[in-house]
């Protein structure tokens, strides 16, 4: 690389370097300052606006493209990553101040657990360290009231993220402003599957104590609500009711940023109906527009679907 | 349409509602209702629709500039949506809309097959769909038993296509039902092109069936919870018919961005495109430009 090379990468990254200091800096040391508060306003104003229309319950985000980040402004990998948190928490800030009840990010999916190991232990350990921020008096989590919910095969994780994230949990339980779902250690097969594996463990024991005190054979119903259709077959509130992500009802819009267009095993059952908006940024240049945009177009839907439902 | 027939049409469309009503005139509607299946019947047995010409028997043609032989998709899901808006930008009847996307189809397929395509699943036909005005759909289903009988029974025939049908097809008429189980019994031989037909098909009921499945299996003693793995779970969806039940590229037409339970286990790892372009208009530069998108993407499967 020439020295001019070397100097405009120096420059690019002193200038990611001040977006960041900035964004840190309105969450938490100048919450007071005239251009936040001035910003805030603004933002009051543009929500009130988006608000005259249908407003989205449940949003979920793929947060897609830290690693490109990094390497588009030369940092260090771990540097996207916690670029994409901060981006993560102005994105929950402009959500919840929409008012939208429930939230739900894709963290981190069983996949990851494939990549290089160092990644894999960096990404644990930061997962952590932000997990036990969110218990914190001046987190977004009590700002808001917001109960987080941790969603997918926790025992797959490290015995200190399991501890945060049950602390996490435990913690913020008796919120209930808003629901923030994060997926760790998800992906929407296995979601499935679990649930398939506890509907049967749960009839399969019920039929093995109707079994033994001789009530199976359809003479006696011991269980009580007197409904003689089949038992031994499982139907979809039996599987929906053991879902990782029960918390929630069906998303109305899924984000997915870095351009990429697809699932990837993220919520493949719940998103049967859901809008899918994938803007081309990467997930730490997210930002208020991209919100607007995707809630205005969930609002154009809105009407549509609505139109359709009065016609028939 | 004869001169006689314009006339009277044109009659019909100025004349009040409550005259329509009257008998005569409920003859005369029945007179164009027999004209345009006639005229449906002369289409799905006709040559009109088949624009292939005799010379190309299924061999290989030269793919569009920029498209790599190599990044082809294994398996290609696409939603035919868009017909009826389609008509309704030309003021024509939803009818007509069908119509063109039949053409249209048939077009499309004889690329996948020119192009070496080996797996194509479409979404004919919602479980959804069933809300839509009951002539529509009457109407939609004999175009699926015609085209079942006579058009794609000939191009089947002509590729080597073998066809085969998922979804709940209880609700269909049973002539219906005879043709599609005719169909996969008359094709399934057939090895150049495998083409999934998704009737009446819900992604999500696909799952629970496949869930009472394995619980009935786990219930009989064959299975213990802890065995249900993946691949055990995809031999019971309906997509079992292939052995590559993912797809590689979801094509939806008419620029509406979402699923709407298709394929949804199946599309784990799918990459996704949406074209603005009604179903009756994507034609071979718009498939060739959704080809051209899925070639230059990165599939990372969530690992690198």
């Amino acid at each position: 690389m020439s020295a001019l090379q070397i100097d405009i990468s120096w420059s690019f990254s002193l200038e990611v370097t001040a977006i960041q200091a900035y964004r840190t800096m309105d969450n938490k040391q100048n919450r007071n300052s005239i251009t936040s508060n001035l910003g805030h306003i603004a933002r009051r104003c543009l929500f009130g606006i988006l608000s005259m229309g249908p407003i989205p319950d449940h949003i979920a985000f793929i947060m897609d493209g830290n690693r490109r980040y990094s390497k588009k402004y030369n940092m260090d990998e771990g540097a996207g990553h916690k670029s994409g948190f901060i981006a993560l928490t102005t994105m929950l800030r402009y959500c919840y101040e929409l008012e939208v009840k429930y939230i739900t990010v894709y963290a981190f999916s069983i996949d990851n657990f494939k990549r290089r190991p160092e990644e894999v232990n960096f990404l644990m350990e930061l997962m952590r360290e932000k997990i036990e921020g969110l218990i914190e008096e001046d987190s977004i989590i009590n700002q808001y009231g917001v109960r987080v919910h941790f969603a997918g095969d926790l025992k797959l994780l490290d015995e200190s993220v399991r501890l945060a994230a049950e602390k996490a949990m435990a913690a913020s339980a008796c919120n209930s402003k808003a629901v923030l779902s994060i997926c760790i250690a998800y992906t929407s097969t296995n979601e499935i599957m679990n649930a398939v594996q506890q509907s049967c463990e749960e009839n399969w024991d019920e039929l093995r104590i109707l079994d033994s005190c001789g009530a199976a054979y359809g003479l006696t119903d011991y269980s009580g609500n007197g409904d003689t259709k089949d038992r031994k077959s499982i139907v979809v509130t039996d599987i929906e009711k053991h879902m990782y992500m029960k918390v929630a009802p069906n998303p109305d819009i899924v984000v997915r940023t870095s351009g990429e267009n697809r699932m990837s095993n993220f919520l493949l059952w719940q998103s049967a109906y859901s809008i899918l908006y994938s803007p081309s940024v990467l997930w730490p240049e997210i930002g208020l527009r991209h919100l607007v945009w995707a809630v205005l177009n969930f609002q154009r839907n809105e009407f549509f679907v609505q139109k359709k439902k009065k016609q028939h | 349409m004869s001169i006689w027939q314009k006339f009277m049409l044109m009659i019909m469309a100025i004349i009040p509602r409550w005259i329509i009503s009257m008998p005569f005139f409920q003859n005369l509607i029945k007179k164009q209702e027999q004209v345009h299946r006639k005229a449906f019947e002369n289409m799905v047995l006709g040559q009109s629709l088949f624009q292939l010409n005799d010379t190309t028997t299924g061999d290989d043609k030269p793919l569009p500039k920029g498209l790599q032989r190599e990044l082809m998709p294994g398996h290609i899901a696409v939603i035919l949506d868009g017909s009826r808006r389609w008509a309704k930008k030309r003021g024509l009847i939803p009818i007509e809309g069908y119509q063109a996307g039949v053409t249209t189809l048939g077009a499309f397929l004889s690329l996948c097959r020119g192009w070496n395509i080996p797996i194509v699943s479409l979404f004919l036909f919602s479980s959804e769909n069933w809300g839509r005005p009951k002539e529509e759909i009457d109407y939609l289903l004999e175009l699926f038993e015609g085209s079942l009988k006579h058009y794609l029974l000939r191009y089947c025939n002509k590729f080597g296509a073998r066809i085969s049908v998922i979804g709940d097809t209880s609700a269909f008429p049973n002539s219906l039902q005879k043709a599609m189980k005719q169909i996969e019994e008359d094709t399934k031989d057939f090895t150049q092109l495998h083409l999934i037909l998704a009737m009446g098909y819900s992604g999500q009921s696909d799952i629970v069936h496949a869930c009472q499945n394995i619980a009935m299996k786990v219930k009989d003693g064959i299975l213990q919870p802890e065995d249900i793995t993946k691949s055990l779970f995809e031999e019971q969806l309906q997509t079992n018919v292939t052995n590559v039940q993912s797809p590689d590229l979801l094509i939806r037409t008419s620029g509406e961005i979402r699923i709407s339970n298709y394929y949804l286990w199946q599309s784990a790892y799918t990459e996704l495109y949406f074209s603005d372009a009604l179903w009756p208009d994507f034609g071979e530069a718009e498939f060739a430009k959704a080809l051209r998108s899925f070639q230059q993407r990165g599939r990372r499967y969530g690992k690198i």
